[in-house]
């Protein structure tokens, strides 16, 4: 952030203004755009964006009546929740109650202070960044467990108690999946570990080596089932648990707890972009600063909005594992296999401490023939559809 | 593909991502189909009422030109929703003063349409009953004394000769006949030929 303050009073930006009011206004505008533009516009529009998605999915059109296409439909949903009375049950514990949202709250807001969204555009690049990630999300824990115990309702507590269990537990294969990059670019800070890949796919850390290339899967699974996400969303599981932690809570503080959970979708997206899929990193194709920071800041929030709407697709596509499925998943599969991984990503480092470029491009091709297959078997299903469609017609005088 | 088996440890891994990638492409090709939602009633092509078919029996209406006051309706309704005052005036002949009926209670079973001679008594395709009180859906067709309508002696019956049209589901639907007149009729015999040889 101050070196980019820094190369615009450089260019001559503002003539006759002294740095550090720069640097203060500097600091207000990006906290003003985070909690504006990413809290309010990504979590209020994921929740639009997932509907509509979620509804093609399943052949209906979803919202679509409020604004074109029901484009303002999350604006009328959080007006809504907004106005309506904010219940605290009598016999709840009523502080712990009140104050269980702002914990959930402040551990996802927490997390945007070291993503990557340019080159120059972080509110602090800490030498522990990505450290600082894994441990300041955990923090939801402790809100959840809070709003599941204060609710004193079984339903909630139960969805507490669950929650907490599998943050606990999926905390593990999401942070070993971490080491291999961190083994291969020797950093934990979020920038000196984008600036260790570029801007072409095959230079991304997730077709690097083929541990990376595993740890991103096991990331990826580890991280939807921290975020309460389907296939791991027993926390809230509505066919059992009514609505888990959230059963008791009304108007703004359930909004708080949704805007937590569709925001993390975010950066879910955030954290595997930085790490595996290159970051910001865009072609040099311009000089100036301001361009190329809003050309990086595209590149980076599409990448990452890419990993929400896979999200989105997978709570469209799979069921809701057991809880003891859920257990052997994390246990019997991700741990073990993320501990192979970093013994091999570990002798991959000392045999080839300056990479291996072979190996770039054949784990790039791998994934090209992977969409590929996964493209022909679209084409397949639709075409099945498609037949399936006209074999029911059938001439009968009678209809 | 079997999955019943076990397939032990690796086999088992292979197996989810195999089915997992399929199904994702399952849920991904239909982003690519037309939903099949309806957007009743305001977003669609024509209105409901219109797409019905020809004897659908929706809200009773009656044509009180032709009405001739028989009563043969309201002794039809076996739930007695149809209430006619009918009076017999000098030089004039039937005046009716009263046609009610309570849609709140009609079952829509058709049965005072049967009897009418004159077919003034109909079911309409409207079926949109929702109001915010049980009175206002008791419809009352006599505002002021209206002369019934005396039948001609001559022949006034049901034609003897149709001509079904299709014109209106062209214009409306777009709607095109997916056979012709004479493979049409060729399919019916056939299916007549293989309904009485089987």
């Amino acid at each position: 952030m101050q070196e980019f303050l820094d190369s615009l009073i450089a260019q001559g930006y503002f003539p006759g203004v002294r740095w550090d009011v720069v640097y203060f206004g500097g600091m207000l505008v990006f906290a003003a755009i985070v909690l504006l533009v990413f809290i309010l516009l990504v979590a209020g529009g994921t929740t639009f964006v997932e509907r509509r998605v979620w509804a093609r999915i399943q052949s209906r059109v979803g919202p679509n009546r409020v604004g074109p296409q029901g484009i303002l439909q999350w604006l009328v949903d959080g007006i809504k929740l907004l106005m309506k009375e904010d219940i605290i049950p009598a016999a709840a514990d009523r502080y712990l109650f009140m104050f269980a949202p702002y914990v959930v709250m402040v551990g996802f807001i927490g997390a945007f202070v070291v993503v990557p969204f340019g080159s120059r555009l972080i509110i602090a690049d800490m030498n522990v960044g990505i450290l600082y990630i894994t441990s300041v999300t955990a923090l939801v824990v402790v809100g959840i467990l809070m709003a599941g115990w204060a609710s004193n309702n079984k339903w909630s507590l139960i969805g507490g108690i669950r929650s907490a269990a599998q943050i606990v537990s999926y905390e593990i294969p999401a942070a070993l999946s971490i080491f291999p990059v961190v083994l291969m670019s020797g950093t934990l800070s979020m920038q000196s570990l984008i600036q260790g890949q570029g801007w072409a796919p095959w230079d991304w850390y997730v077709f690097a080596s083929p541990f990376t290339f595993v740890a991103f899967f096991i990331f990826f699974t580890s991280a939807l089932a921290e975020g309460n996400r389907t296939p791991f969303d027993l926390p809230e599981a509505e066919s059992e648990l009514v609505a888990g932690f959230v059963t008791e809570y009304s108007g703004v503080r359930y909004l708080m707890f949704f805007m937590a959970e569709w925001g993390n979708l975010y950066i879910i997206g955030a954290i595997v972009t930085t790490l595996f899929l290159g970051g910001w990193h865009i072609p040099p194709v311009t000089d100036n600063v301001v361009v190329q920071a809003v050309l990086e800041f595209i590149t980076f929030f599409v990448k990452s909005y890419f990993w929400a709407l896979v999200a989105m697709w997978i709570r469209a596509t799979l069921p809701r594992t057991r809880v003891d499925q859920l257990m052997s998943v994390c246990w019997k599969y991700l741990v073990p296999i993320s501990f192979v991984n970093i013994l091999g990503a570990a002798l991959w480092v000392l045999v080839f401490p300056y990479g291996f470029w072979p190996m770039h491009w054949l784990l790039f091709g791998l994934s090209l023939f992977i969409i590929g297959y996964f493209f022909s078997r679209v084409v397949f299903h639709l075409r099945r559809a498609r037949v399936r469609e006209r074999d029911q017609y059938q001439f009968s005088p009678l209809s | 593909m079997s999955y019943t088996r076990d397939r032990g440890y690796f086999g088992g891994i292979a197996d989810l991502c195999m089915t997992i990638l399929d199904g994702m492409a399952v849920t991904f090709s239909h982003l690519m189909r037309k939903p099949s939602t309806v957007q009743y009633p305001d977003r669609m092509g024509m209105r409901v009422q219109d797409t019905l078919p020809f004897r659908y029996r929706g809200i009773l209406e009656v044509d009180l030109e032709i009405c001739t006051g028989c009563l043969a309706c309201e002794r039809a309704c076996p739930i007695d929703c149809i209430v006619i005052d009918v009076t017999k005036e000098k030089n004039v002949g039937m005046v009716m003063t009263r046609f009610d009926i309570d849609m709140a209670k009609c079952m829509y079973c058709g049965l005072c349409s049967e009897p009418c001679p004159t077919g003034a008594i109909h079911h309409t395709p409207e079926f949109e009953g929702a109001d915010y009180s049980l009175e206002s859906l008791i419809r009352r067709f006599v505002k002021d004394p209206v002369v019934a309508y005396k039948p001609k002696k001559t022949g006034e019956d049901d034609p003897k000769v149709r001509q079904p049209d299709i014109t209106r589901a062209r214009t409306h639907l777009a709607w095109e006949p997916r056979v012709d007149v004479d493979e049409g009729l060729r399919l019916t015999f056939e299916w007549f030929r293989n309904k009485i040889a089987a």
